[in-house]
């Protein structure tokens, strides 16, 4: 449209616009997705010690 | 096109807006796990993860527990999805997170597979591979076998679909021992019975209900007082049913006592169900019997864990 040259455009109209409880939110959402990510990383961390025990240090160089 | 305002709600990367989506909380994703019957879930799980022969870490044992919950509340978030156009219209259902408008369908689509996805994965690489099929297997008959097809096309819909509710301690089971032998297929068994007059004494206090959103409960379509003796006949066979762990010798005289005690009480209010059929009282009499049913289950299975784990300490 305008011929391929782009109108600049207000920065108010840039976007979709959150209103506080909407970013109060994703902000909720994002805390949690970390906290469960976190978590996972410990998990996987822990079982991975438990399932091979002594052999974790059984690393050949 | 996105310089001209009219296009804003219609192009792509504004739809999700349109559609009400990103509007969620934390709290609104855990209801689609269905948090009550998780617990539930969590429970009988946990009581076959004990009862199961061989020493399991538990660092495993917790991580199974974590799969199967996740997995289970997954098969929840997944039915929300399917069903939130019966959602809407049922009383009990309608504040629930997709017909409320607070989280989309589609958000509650892509939530259930990718958590069904992870938790049916993390079981089979982390714990072995029969716990992992058969979580597999307890997801796809939740939303498949019972939401998509049987929910909406037979009153034998709770019977059949019960199924996927009795699996956890199965699930559970083969976790800890890598096998499955009679002792949870009881189990198994006890919660496919327990089910039917479980759901079908709160259907009949909410039978309104289930013929305005068109789903064939048994009430709905052949009326309370056949519902009434399906109640019985299934209370009847299940109390000596539940019984037999001890009598088999998977069980002590203390599971004997509550299996014997709780079911006689079971068989009571069946039978008030049973002969109570107008107004207040019936109305009454079938609330007695789904609160007493969650009591009598968790009695059951609390039971079984209690002399699993005095056991495991006199060892």
């Amino acid at each position: 449209m305008n011929a391929g040259k782009k109108m600049p455009r207000p920065p108010e109209e840039e976007g979709v616009v959150l209103t506080p409880e909407q970013l109060r939110r994703r902000r909720a959402r994002n805390i949690a997705i970390a906290s469960v990510l976190g978590f996972l990383a410990v998990l996987f961390y822990v079982v991975t010690i438990v399932k091979l025990g002594p052999n974790v240090l059984n690393r050949p160089l | 096109m996105r310089d001209e305002p009219a296009s804003l709600t219609n192009s792509e990367p504004y739809a999700f807006v349109a559609a009400g989506e990103g509007l969620a909380s934390p709290r609104d994703y855990f209801e689609l796990l269905k948090p009550r019957v998780m617990s539930l879930v969590i429970f009988t799980a946990l009581v076959g993860l004990v009862r199961a022969p061989g020493d399991v870490h538990p660092v495993i044992a917790f991580t199974a527990l974590l799969c199967i919950a996740v997995g289970a509340g997954a098969a929840g978030a997944l039915n929300m999805w399917w069903d939130a156009d019966i959602d809407a219209i049922m009383s009990r259902t309608r504040k629930r997170p997709v017909p409320s408008g607070r989280v989309s369908a589609r958000e509650a689509l892509a939530f259930g597979l990718t958590l069904s996805a992870f938790s049916v994965v993390v079981l089979g690489l982390l714990v072995n591979a029969l716990a992992g099929a058969l979580l597999a297997f307890t997801i796809f008959f939740y939303v498949v076998i019972y939401t998509m097809w049987l929910k909406r096309s037979t009153p034998q819909n709770i019977v059949i679909g019960g199924a996927a509710g009795a699996f956890p301690p199965l699930v559970a089971w083969a976790a800890a021992s890598g096998t499955v032998s009679l002792e949870p297929v009881l189990l198994f068994a006890i919660i496919f019975f327990w089910t039917p007059p479980h759901f079908w004494a709160l259907a009949l206090y909410r039978a309104d209900d289930y013929a305005r959103a068109g789903v064939p409960m048994l009430p709905v379509t052949a009326g309370p007082d056949e519902t009434r003796l399906q109640i019985l006949l299934y209370t009847l066979f299940l109390v000596p049913l539940a019984a037999s762990p001890s009598v088999l010798g998977y069980a002590g005289y203390a599971y004997g006592a509550v299996a014997v005690l709780a079911g006689a009480w079971m068989i009571t209010l069946a039978w008030r169900v049973f002969r109570r059929r107008e107004g207040e009282t019936a109305v009454r009499a079938a609330k007695s019997l789904f609160g007493f049913s969650i009591v009598y289950l968790f009695a059951l299975f609390a039971t079984l864990l209690g002399e699993a784990v005095i056991g495991g300490l006199l060892r």
